[in-house]
C-alpha cells in the first residue's frame, strides 16, 4: 500500500469538511475521487499533503506515518499534487516553475539537473514550446498542465490530480487523458479529484465516492455507478445522475 | 499611594479616548481596503495645524473648530485616495505602503516648509476640574467627550445610511459587493476619507491638550498600530477599546518604572500580540 | 566558474571595485565622505533586497540591524577595546543572531501584518537602547580619542573604516547574486510567488525565510559598526531612523526589487537626487516634498523599477542586468 488513510476527521469551526474517512491506495492504480460540489475532495487532498493537520485520524504514506507533518515535508518523501484553481509562480518562467518541482521535491536535485528534469517533464505535458515565457502568460490549459509538469518533475511515487479536466474542451480532455495514462505507465501512483464523470469512469482502476465529508461508496467504477446511494447523493444534479446511470 | 495611582490611571484613560479616535481612522481603513495608511501621523498633526490656525487667525473656539477641521479632513483623504492610493488598490502591499509614506513625505516637507518645525500651541484653557481628589484639566475631559461623540456618529453612520452600510458591504466582500451593485471604488475613497477625518479630528482634540510640531503626528501613528493590533486590526470599536487600554498602561506605567520604559513596554507588547494573537485582544481566534 | 562569464554577475562587482578604488587613488576626505555615503546606502539597500526581493517580505523596520549591530560593534570597539574588524563582525552577528530569534516567529505573519511587526521591533528595540546602561542610555556613546592611535590617528582611520565599507559592499552584492542563482534562491522566488504552493513542491519555507532574513540582518550590523565608528558617535536617535529604514525600501523600489543590480541603481540615483535637491536652491526647503512625490510617480507608474523596466523593455540587456 503506497497511502493508507485511516479514520481521517477534519473540523474547522464548526463545520464537520471529512468524517472517518478510510480507505487503502495500492501503489501503480488510479484511484478515482467523486462526489458532489463541496463534498470535502480537496480537504481531503489537503489534509493527505500536510496543508492542514487532520482533526483525528492518520496517513500513512509508504508504511510511514506522515500525520500533521508539514506539507513540504511529505513533499520531499515523495508525494506530488496539482491544484484545483492553478497556482503558477506568475513571474517565474515556464522552466523555473518545473524546476522548483525538481529542485525541491524527491531527488532534490541541483540546478543544473533540475533544468534538464523540467524539460522532459515539458515534454511530456506537451509544454516545451512555452519554456521561457513567463507562466503568468499561459492560459488555463496550459496552467493546468504547468502544474502537472511541476509535479512529474519532483518524481513522485504519488501524484494527486485535483480536478486537472475542469474547464477543458473534448480534444484538451483526450490528450490530458493519455497524460494521465502515459505517467501511470511509468510506475507513479495517482489519486485523481475529477467532476468529469465519462473520463474518470474509463480511467480510474477504483473509484471512492464522497459526500457530506464520508465515504459513501468504493469499488470498481460500475459497482460505484450502480450503487443507490451514489445516485442518491447525486440526486440534487439530476443531469450528472444520468450521467452516471447512462455508463 | 492609591490616590497617585487612580489620578494617573485617569489621566490616561482620559487621552486614552483621544487616541483611541486617531486609531480608529487607521483601523477602518484596513477593515474596508487592507491598506495601512502611513500617511495617518501627517493627517493628525494636520488637524492639530487646522484647529490651530482657525483658533489663532480667525478666533474659532478650538472645540467649534472641530466641525470644519473634520470636513477639511474628509477631503484631505479623498484626495490622497483618489491620486496615491487607487491605482495600488490591488497591488501588493508593498505598493499601498509606499505610496501612503509618499504622501507623509509630501505632507510633511511642505508643512515645515510652511510651519516651520518650532512648537507651536493652542492657547485655550477650560480650566481644571476636581472630582474628589481627583484634579484634572477639563480640557481633557471634554477631549474624552468629543471622542465618545465621534465614534458614536461613526457607529450611526456605518449601521444606519446607506453609505454607511455599503462601507460595510464592502468591508466584507468587495467583490461581491461590486455584483450587487455597489460602486466599490466611490465606497473606499469615502473610507479613506472618514479614516483621515478620524485622524484629524483626533489632532484638533490633542492640540488642545499639548504643544506640537508638524512632525508631532508621528508618535500619534506609531501608538495607533499599537492600538489597532491591541483591539484587532479593522474593528473601529476595538480600536476605542485598544486606546483606553494603551491610555491606562501609559498612565500606570509610570508609577512602577521610569517613564522611559513605556516604549519598551508597548512595543513589547504589540509584536506579541501580533505573534500571538494577529486579529486583536478580542478578536475571535 | 561559469558566473564569471555572465555580465550580470561581474558587472556590479565592478562598478563598485572600480568606484572604490578611484576614490582611494585620488585620496580626497570629501570625496571619500560622499562615497562613503554611497556605499553605505549601496551595501544596505542590497542587504533589504536579499529578503524583500527574493522572498516579497517587506521589512520596514529593517534599519533596526542597523542599530543594534551598529551599537554593538561601537560598544566592543570602545569599551571593549576590540579592533574594527572584528567589532564590525561582531555587530553582524548580533543582528544575525537577533534575526534568527525574532525570524522564525516573526516571519509566520504575512504582508502587511509582518510589515507593522518590523516596525513594532524597531521601535521596541529604539526604546530598550534608550534605557539600556552598558550601552549609554538616552545620551550614548562617544570614541575615546585614544582608539583612533591604533589606526594612525583620525585621518587614516577613516580610510581604513572606507576600505571595509567598500569590502562590505562588494560582499552583499556577491552574496546577493549567489543567493538569486542557487537552488535557495530558487526556493526564495517560490515563497515570494505563492507561499503555500511553494510549501506543497517541498520548498521548506519557514526555515528559508529565517535564513534569509538572517543573512540580510548580518550585513546591516557591519555597516552599522562602521558608519558609527566614522561618526565618532552613536545615540538611539541615530540608529534606529524608521526614516532611513524607509529610504532604504525606496531605494531598492527605485532601482528595481528582486534584482542584484537594482539596489546598486537606486542607491546611487537616489543619493544623488537627494544631494541635488539638498543644495539646490529651489528645493532646499522643499526636498523631503519633491523625494516624496518623486517616490509616489514611481510606485503608481514604474513598479518594477529602473532595472525591471529595462529588461522588460530591452530584451538584449536581459542577460547584462540581473
Amino acid at each position: 500500500m503506497i497511502l493508507q488513510v485511516q479514520d481521517l476527521t477534519k473540523r474547522f469551526g464548526g463545520l464537520q469538511a471529512l468524517t472517518g474517512v478510510t480507505f487503502d491506495l495500492p501503489e501503480g492504480q488510479i484511484l478515482g475521487l467523486i462526489g458532489p460540489n463541496g463534498a470535502g475532495k480537496t480537504t481531503l487532498f489537503n489534509v493527505i499533503n500536510g496543508v492542514y493537520p487532520p482533526t483525528q485520524g492518520q496517513v500513512f504514506f509508504r508504511g510511514e506515518d506522515v500525520t500533521g507533518k508539514p506539507s513540504y515535508e511529505i513533499a520531499r518523501r515523495g508525494l506530488a499534487r496539482t491544484h484545483q484553481v492553478v497556482r503558477p509562480l506568475t513571474d517565474l518562467s515556464v522552466r523555473e516553475n518545473v524546476m522548483v518541482g525538481a529542485c525541491f521535491g524527491r531527488e532534490h536535485q541541483h540546478l543544473r539537473p533540475a533544468a534538464r528534469l523540467a524539460d522532459e517533464a515539458l515534454t511530456q505535458v506537451g509544454l516545451i514550446d512555452r519554456a521561457d515565457q513567463p507562466s503568468g502568460s499561459l492560459n488555463v490549459a496550459q496552467k493546468k498542465r504547468l502544474e502537472m509538469a511541476r509535479a512529474l518533475a519532483a518524481k513522485p511515487h504519488l501524484i494527486l490530480l485535483d480536478e486537472v479536466l475542469a474547464g477543458l474542451n473534448p480534444s484538451e480532455i483526450a490528450s490530458m487523458m493519455a497524460t494521465v495514462r502515459a505517467i501511470r505507465d511509468q510506475g507513479i501512483t495517482i489519486l485523481m479529484i475529477e467532476h468529469v464523470m465519462q473520463a474518470i469512469m474509463a480511467i480510474s482502476d477504483r473509484i471512492l465516492v464522497l459526500d457530506y465529508g464520508m465515504l459513501i461508496a468504493a469499488g470498481l467504477p460500475e459497482e460505484v455507478a450502480n450503487n443507490p446511494q451514489v445516485i442518491e447523493a447525486y440526486l440534487g444534479d439530476p443531469k450528472m445522475t444520468a450521467q452516471l446511470l447512462a455508463e | 499611594m492609591l490616590d497617585q495611582l487612580i489620578s494617573s490611571l485617569t489621566d490616561g484613560l482620559l487621552l486614552g479616548f483621544v487616541y483611541g479616535v486617531a486609531a480608529m481612522g487607521l483601523t477602518l481603513i484596513w477593515g474596508v481596503m487592507s491598506v495601512i495608511n502611513l500617511a495617518h501621523g501627517p493627517i493628525i498633526a494636520l488637524g492639530m495645524f487646522g484647529a490651530y490656525l482657525l483658533f489663532t487667525h480667525l478666533g474659532v473656539n478650538p472645540y467649534l473648530a472641530m466641525a470644519p477641521v473634520a470636513g477639511a479632513g474628509l477631503i484631505v483623504g479623498l484626495v490622497i485616495y483618489v491620486i496615491a492610493v487607487h491605482r495600488v488598490i490591488n497591488a501588493p502591499h508593498l505598493s499601498s505602503l509606499l505610496a501612503t509614506f509618499a504622501v507623509n513625505m509630501i505632507i510633511i516637507g511642505v508643512g515645515t516648509a510652511v510651519f516651520s518645525t518650532s512648537p507651536q500651541n493652542i492657547d485655550y484653557s477650560l480650566g481644571s476640574v476636581e472630582v474628589g481628589f481627583l484634579t484634572f484639566p477639563a480640557s481633557r475631559l471634554v477631549g474624552a467627550v468629543g471622542a465618545i461623540l465621534v465614534t458614536a456618529c461613526l457607529y450611526l453612520f456605518l449601521y444606519f445610511t446607506r453609505p454607511g452600510k455599503a462601507i460595510r458591504a464592502v468591508a466584507n466582500n468587495r467583490m461581491a459587493s461590486e455584483l450587487m451593485g455597489i460602486p466599490s471604488s466611490r465606497v473606499l475613497a469615502l473610507s479613506f476619507g472618514l479614516g483621515a477625518m478620524m485622524a484629524a479630528v483626533a489632532g484638533g482634540l490633542i492640540a488642545t491638550f499639548f504643544p506640537f510640531t508638524i512632525l508631532s503626528g508621528g508618535p500619534y501613528e506609531l501608538k495607533s498600530f499599537v492600538i489597532c493590533v491591541l483591539g484587532g486590526l479593522g474593528h473601529p470599536l476595538g480600536a476605542l477599546v485598544g486606546g483606553l487600554l494603551l491610555g491606562g498602561l501609559e498612565g500606570l506605567i509610570p508609577t512602577f518604572m521610569p517613564v522611559s520604559w513605556v516604549p519598551v513596554v508597548e512595543f513589547g507588547l504589540f509584536v506579541l500580540v501580533l505573534l500571538v494573537r494577529p486579529s486583536g485582544l478580542f478578536g475571535a481566534k | 566558474m561559469k558566473a564569471c562569464q555572465t555580465p550580470g554577475f561581474w558587472l556590479p562587482l565592478v562598478i563598485v571595485s572600480v568606484w572604490g578604488g578611484v576614490v582611494l587613488l585620488i585620496h580626497q576626505d570629501t570625496m571619500r565622505e560622499t562615497a562613503f555615503i554611497l556605499l553605505m546606502a549601496v551595501g544596505l539597500a542590497s542587504s533589504l533586497n536579499i529578503l524583500l526581493g527574493y522572498t516579497g517580505y517587506v521589512s520596514f523596520g529593517h534599519i533596526v540591524f542597523f542599530g543594534l549591530g551598529g551599537y554593538t560593534g561601537f560598544y566592543l570597539l570602545s569599551a571593549q577595546d576590540w579592533p574594527l574588524f572584528a567589532a564590525a563582525i561582531g555587530g553582524g552577528l548580533l543582528s544575525a543572531l537577533i534575526a534568527g530569534l525574532v525570524g522564525l516567529a516573526v516571519l509566520r505573519l504575512r504582508g502587511a501584518y509582518f510589515a507593522l511587526a518590523t516596525i513594532g521591533i524597531n521601535e521596541a528595540a529604539r526604546a530598550f537602547v534608550s534605557n539600556f546602561e552598558p550601552y549609554g542610555g538616552a545620551t550614548g556613546m562617544f570614541v575615546n580619542f585614544s582608539v583612533y592611535q591604533k589606526y594612525g590617528g583620525p585621518g587614516p582611520a577613516l580610510w581604513t573604516t572606507f576600505i571595509f565599507l567598500w569590502i562590505t559592499a562588494l560582499a552583499v552584492l556577491l552574496v546577493s547574486y549567489l543567493v538569486k542563482h542557487s537552488r535557495f534562491g530558487l526556493g526564495l522566488l517560490a515563497i515570494r510567488e505563492d507561499e503555500d504552493a511553494a510549501m506543497v513542491m517541498g520548498v521548506k519555507a519557514p526555515q528559508a525565510k529565517t535564513i534569509t532574513y538572517v543573512i540580510s540582518a548580518f550585513f546591516p550590523g557591519v555597516i552599522g559598526t562602521l558608519y558609527f565608528f566614522k561618526n565618532g558617535n552613536i545615540e538611539p536617535g541615530d540608529a534606529f531612523q524608521l526614516h532611513m529604514s524607509i529610504e532604504m525600501l525606496v531605494m531598492v523600489m527605485l532601482g528595481g526589487m528582486g534584482t542584484v543590480m537594482g539596489p546598486l541603481v537606486g542607491a546611487a540615483g537616489y543619493q544623488w537626487l537627494r544631494g541635488y535637491l539638498l543644495t539646490s536652491p529651489i528645493f532646499k526647503d522643499l526636498h523631503l516634498a519633491v523625494a516624496g512625490a518623486m517616490l509616489l510617480l514611481i510606485i503608481l507608474f514604474v513598479p518594477t523599477g529602473v532595472v525591471g523596466w529595462v529588461r522588460n523593455h530591452v530584451r538584449r540587456l536581459q542577460k547584462v542586468l540581473e
